[in-house]
Formats: structure tokens, sequence, C-alpha cells
């Protein structure tokens, strides 16, 4: 039986299921997506004092709703449908228990609308980390605990596709490097799903009255070994897709499969317990266990991401340079297709996630620099470049991809999409830089009103600290509409966008995908490997991609300074011991 | 297309890497070393270090703790809340609540104190400003370190952790004094 259709574009097979299954994740991550936007806008205009828009009890719930829609729900949904691209397109195979996959997705579904209504209903305003002993509705915690075994059940429809693959040989050699980096969010998520359960079912019990007691600090603890890790999720997903859009826009291959391979292990080995770098400034924890879990004596996971962002771009050069264009350091980066929102996407959240959202990352992850950071804005502004950055803009890059090969339309407004990355990182740069630079002033994060308004005792921030918290809600505010843009366009690509080939059209294709005179392929062809590189035959002489050494020099230069600057600004306060 | 396409060899292990990469991974290991060894370094030479004591404790016992102190040291009262001027050198305590940092303490410039600080009901974030102190205060634990204020003048302590509805409400205060 035939179930197979190849995109004559791309040349990736689609089994039947999966490629339902891919749609439908896609399109519940972008709704959550559009409720994280939205809910954003509230949060930047009250957080911008002069305008100071929302009450302080929906600011608080207003908040909630956009960290949990945005950096669980939206990602999650949209890492869903990666992994069974990663599997079953990529490896050319039939999925595993498809019947399981959808009983993943609605059980995902039901648990972020029960989620959404609790924080709408107002009683579960309590951030995204709901924190012990302050208490959410039960179906706060039932909705995230429900999201979560659906992920799960999608992380092992995952693996018993690759065993299915492997099985059925469906393709020569070893895995591909974009299904093995696949591979390791899918690994990272099992984990951090199962902190996660550690840390909520008890939590869920408690709220229903079936457990007495949760101790605070045990729970900041085992929250965060879900709540970092996932993130960890985001990052090998995301550098997983910026692997795939090399390699589709550039025919670029890893300048060594060993280095890029190994550097994705090291995300697994070197960052599961990493909820150290949330308990730095916490009591009841050493500083020698504090010191060895956030580096496990050397950083080997930031490591890795120093490495993919040299092979990344370096890969992009080689393959540049093969098509002639050797003129200078720089020729290969400046006659980039900067007209392709999937390219200008991948590059900006590539040079945002490693200049800002790396380099803060570590320094505020450092034991004793922490004292001048914890909980400041300056948090926030980190995340922002990493998640919503670093992770968000990669996924809308992927998706111009996805919507020709994938929905098989054309995009809707192009011109739109085109400036899409351009606006969405310009905005979202400007707030980031702000906020780091309210948060060094001590601005604090999660906080309705910086005037302190009817305290007993009072408190003025500098002047400065307005200004650049009003100038953030402005970039913010230039976010949202890049955030809109994208939305436009992956709706209006669905509903409007011209048809690529017979279609039944985008409802029916939910469940019952394209005509099916579309599957007429019953077995791809097997995946062939890759043909052999010149380094790899013989070895290299030289730098093969001076470009991007220079760039990640410039990264190291950046890095090694902020990180004194940081030490020397902790020295300047009050000693402690 | 390759990084979608499996290696070129069945053992990828045993490719040849590029010089480039083989420099890049060196210079970056380094750096990542530098950057733990400043931490143990830290501890060592640098000035500002958490300390690793705290307890476990409860509300009550805490506030018995508190009020002793408030009871003992108190010189005025500001707001409704009193001031307390501990000598130098002693134990000093406050405590984080729905929503008020308590006592105001008052401290002498260049004298270190042992400082205990610990929440009646959920966590807190104590963020002196404008120092930009910043630490986590759970609930159900003592947090004790050694603090040197040495800048005189008037220093707000700002609730960093999310605490519900009146979280924007709970600032203290302590004053360092000139000697």
């Amino acid at each position: 039986m035939a179930q197979f259709r190849v995109c004559p574009d791309s040349g990736f097979y689609f089994d039947k299921s999966a490629e339902s299954l891919m749609k439908a994740n896609a399109v519940a991550g972008a709704v959550c997506l559009l409720i994280a936007g939205i809910l954003a806008l509230g949060v930047m205009l009250t957080r911008w004092q002069y305008v100071h828009l929302l009450p302080a009890d929906m600011f608080y719930q207003v908040l909630t709703g956009h960290g949990i829609n945005a950096l669980i729900f939206w990602v999650i949904f949209f890492e869903m449908a990666i992994l069974y691209f990663a599997s079953s397109t990529l490896l050319r195979t039939r999925l595993a228990a498809p019947r399981w996959a959808w009983a993943g997705f609605a059980l995902m579904i039901i648990g972020m609308v029960m989620n959404n209504i609790a924080v709408l209903q107002g009683n579960s305003s309590v951030m995204m980390t709901s924190y012990a002993p302050m208490q959410a509705d039960p179906f706060f915690y039932l909705g995230l605990i429900l999201f979560a075994v659906g992920a799960l059940i999608g992380c092992f429809v995952f693996l018993g596709t690759l065993v299915i693959a492997r099985a059925d040989r469906t393709y020569e050699g070893s895995i591909p490097l974009v299904t093995f980096g696949a591979l390791t969010a899918c690994i990272i998520a099992i984990f951090t799903i199962a902190s996660g359960a550690i840390i909520l079912v008890p939590t869920w019990l408690w709220s229903i009255g079936y457990i007495g007691h949760i101790d605070a600090a045990m729970y900041r603890v085992i929250w965060w070994a879900m709540g970092h890790s996932s993130q960890q999720i985001n990052v090998a997903a995301h550098v997983s897709v910026w692997y795939l859009i090399i390699g589709v826009l550039f025919n670029a291959r890893p300048m060594s499969e060993k280095v890029s391979r190994s550097a994705f292990l090291l995300y697994i080995l070197f960052l599961q317990l990493a909820s150290a770098h949330h308990i730095l400034v916490d009591p009841g924890i050493s500083s020698e266990w504090k010191v060895f879990n956030t580096s496990y004596a050397m950083y080997l996971a930031v490591l890795a991401s120093m490495i993919h962002g040299l092979t990344i771009p370096g890969a992009m050069e080689v393959s540049q340079r093969a098509k002639g264009l050797t003129k200078g350091m720089f020729e290969w980066l400046r006659k980039a297709p900067w007209g392709n929102p999937v390219f200008s996407g991948f590059f900006f959240s590539l040079i945002i996630f490693g200049f800002i959202g790396g380099i803060t990352g570590v320094v505020m992850g450092t034991e004793q620099i922490n004292i001048i950071i914890h909980n400041t804005i300056y948090v926030p502004a980190h995340f922002h470049a990493t998640v919503a950055v670093g992770t968000t803009l990669t996924f809308m890059a992927l998706t111009y991809l996805l919507i020709p090969v994938l929905f098989r339309r054309a995009l809707f407004l192009p011109w739109m999409a085109k400036w899409q990355p351009y606006v969405f990182s310009a905005g979202m740069t400007m707030m980031i830089l702000f906020m780091l630079g309210a948060g060094t002033l001590g601005v604090s994060r999660r906080h309705w009103d910086m005037d302190f308004t009817g305290a007993m005792l009072s408190f003025e921030y500098p002047g400065t600290a307005y200004t650049m918290m009003g100038i953030a809600a402005i970039g913010g505010i230039l976010g949202v509409l890049g955030g809109a843009m994208y939305l436009i366009v992956t709706v209006g690509s669905l509903l409007f966008g011209k048809k690529l080939d017979q279609s039944a059209g985008l409802f029916q294709s939910f469940g019952v995908p394209l005509a099916s005179s579309a599957y007429n392929v019953n077995q791809p062809e097997r995946l062939p490997m890759a043909p052999k590189l010149a380094v790899e035959e013989h070895g290299s002489a030289g730098f093969e991609a001076p470009g991007t050494f220079v760039l990640a020099m410039a990264l190291l230069v950046c890095f090694v300074v902020y990180y004194f600057i940081n030490w020397d600004y902790l020295a300047s306060v009050w000693p402690l011991s | 297309m390759s990084s979608f396409l499996p290696p070129s060899e069945r053992i990828w292990w045993n490719t040849p890497v590029g010089k480039q990469e083989i420099i890049w991974v060196g210079i970056a290991l380094v750096w990542c070393l530098i950057m733990f060894l400043m931490m143990p370094y830290w501890h060592i030479y640098g000035k500002q270090n958490l300390s690793n004591e705290a307890y476990q404790t409860t509300p009550a016992h805490f506030q018995v703790k508190v009020d002793e102190m408030v009871a003992k040291h108190r010189v005025g009262d500001e707001s409704g809340i009193p001031i307390v001027k501990p000598p130098a050198g002693s134990d000093v305590y406050m405590l984080g609540r729905l929503w008020q940092w308590y006592p105001i303490l008052e401290l002498e410039k260049g004298q270190s104190y042992r400082l205990h600080l610990s929440s009646m009901d959920w966590n807190h974030g104590f963020s002196l400003q404008p120092v930009n102190i910043n630490l986590q205060i759970v609930p159900g634990y003592e947090m004790v370190l050694t603090v040197t204020p040495d800048t005189a003048g008037e220093f707000t302590v700002v609730c960093n952790e999310y605490c519900g509805i009146g979280h924007h409400l709970m600032l203290g205060k302590i004053y360092v004094k000139e000697n």
C-alpha cells in the first residue's frame, strides 16, 4: 500500500500519518505562540512604567500565561513536529504507532487547554515556576502533567521510528547528523519529563490535599531539573535545525561528523543536572556542589555550543567557497541569500543566541557573579536571547521551509516573510540589551510596579533604569510585531497560499492528508550515504573556513571581556562571606 | 544536503578532523577551564562569596529569634516598623513575610555582622539596592552570611521573588552609619 509522497522540490519523502502529525503539532504550536505573543504585549505595556497598563493581579496572570505558552507549549509542540520529521521524513520510513502518536497529541492539547483555563480563571497566577508553597489550582498542575505525558509518548514514537528504520534498512550506514541531534533532544526530553513527574505529581497531590507539605528548597532543586533541561531540549533541537537549514540551502555538510556528533553528546552528558544554575544563591546548598554542578570542572556543555558555533557557519562557508565565493574573508557571507527568511532567520538566531544568549548565560551561571544578577530582569533578558530568538526564530525560519515542502503551499505575502526575521531580531535584540542594562541596575523581574506605589517604605530606582525599561518595551513591541508578521504569513499561506500540487485543502488535511493519488510511493529508495569530502579523504591542509574562524574569535573576545567586566562589578559590592 | 544524509563512512568516528576545528576546540576548552578556575580562585582571593552556613528552621522558631533581637536593640521606629541597632560583630536577623522585610537594621560601616535571613511564608528575594546583592530566601531555611557594609547611607531591600499580589509593596531598609 502506497503511503509515501515525495516532495518534488526538496526530494523529501513524507509518510502519510507522520505528515498529518507534523502539521497538527506545528499548527498547535503556532496557536500557543499567538497566545504567548498577545500576552507579551500586556507584560511589556505594564513594565513600561510610563504606560503601566494592567492592574497587578492581571499582570501576574498574564505573565504566568505568557511564560507557560511560550516556553513550554509553543516550543514543545513544534519540537514534536521536528522529531517526526527527523525520524520518519529524513530516514524515509513509516512512523511507528501513529495511533499512539495521535493519543499523545490529544493529551498535549487537553493539558494545554486545561492549564490555560486554570490560569485564565485567575487562581493560578503562580508564574511558570509555581514555587511551592505558593499554590495553584489543581488543574494547573494536572494540565502540565497531561501535556508532559503526551510529549513523552511522542518521544517514544520517535525512538520506535528509529528502530523501524533500522530494521527495514531504509538508510545506509549511520543515521544522519540532523537525526542524531534530534535523538539527543529526545533523550534529554525523556530525562526532563521524568524530573517533571517527580516534582509535579506530588505538587498536584498536595494541591488536592493528599500530601501535607512540599519542601520549598527541594521543590526548587527538582523543578529546575525539569525547567533547565527543558531549555536544553530546545538547544539540541534548534542546533539540529540549523544543520538541516545549511544542508537544504547550501548543500552543506558538517566539516567533521565526529566533532559535531561529539558536541551533541556533550549536551547529554554535561547538562542534565543543571538545575544548579538556578539555586546559586539559595540556602542550604554548599559552594562546592554549586561550583561543580554548574561546570563539571570544565564547562563541556558550553564547549559543545562553542563547537557548533564554529562548525555550522564553517560548513556553510566551506560550501559557499566551493561554489566560487572565495573573495576575502566574508564574500561567502555577504553573498548569502539575505532575502530568504529561511537563511536570515537561521543566521540571526545563531548570532544572537551565541553572542548574547550564550555569553550572558555563562556569566550569570557563575556561582559568585550570580549574586549581582539573580532574579533581576537580566535573567529574562538572557533567556529571551536563547529561547525567544535562538529557538523561536529558528523554528520560524524552519516554518518558511516547511510551508512549501510539508504543506505544499506557496508563501503568502512573501515580502512580509522576507522582512519578518529582520523586524523580529531587531525588536528582540533591542529589548534584550536594554533589559540586560536594567537588570545590571538592579531592576527585578516579575515585578508589577518599580515605583512601589503604596508601600510603607519607599525606594527609587535611578532614572536610567526607567529609560531602559521603556526602550526595552518599545523593542519588545517591535518583536511582537515581528511575531505577528510570522503568524500572518503562516496562517495566510495555509489558508490562501497557492497550492503547489493536488491538495485536499487545509482542514481535511489534518486527518486525511493530500489526495490519495499524491501518495504513490510504496517504499522510498534507500537513503544513500553522503559522498566523501576531499577533507575526509586527505585530511585538511589548512583553514577551510577562515571567515568563520574570525567570527569565532570575535565571539571569544566578547566573551572574555564581558566575563571579567562582571567579576570587576562583583568586586565592587559589599564583602560577603 | 549532506547534513541530512548518513555520513560518508560507516565508522564516522575514524574520519580525520580538520586543523581549524582542532585549534578552536583547544582554545574553547582552555577558556572553559579558566572560567571554572575563576570560581575556586574567587573563593580563596575574592571578597564576595556566600557562606555554606544554613539551617532548617520553622517560621515560629525564627520569629522568636527576631523578636529577641528587636526587644534588646530597638532604637526607634519608622512607619511602624522597629529600627534595630545591634552591636558590631553580632548576629542580626531579618525576616521576609507577606509583604514586608522586618525589622529595619542600622549597621556600622566597616563592621562585620552575621546576617540571618528566612521567610515566614513563601519564597522571597532579598535584593539589596542600590548595591545589587541578590539572595533567595526560602521558607523553612535560615541562611547565614557575614556581611561587611563598606559604604554608608540608606539601602533598600526590594523583594525580587514573586510573592503574590502585594509583591511590589514589600520593601525593607538597612541604614549604614559612619562610625
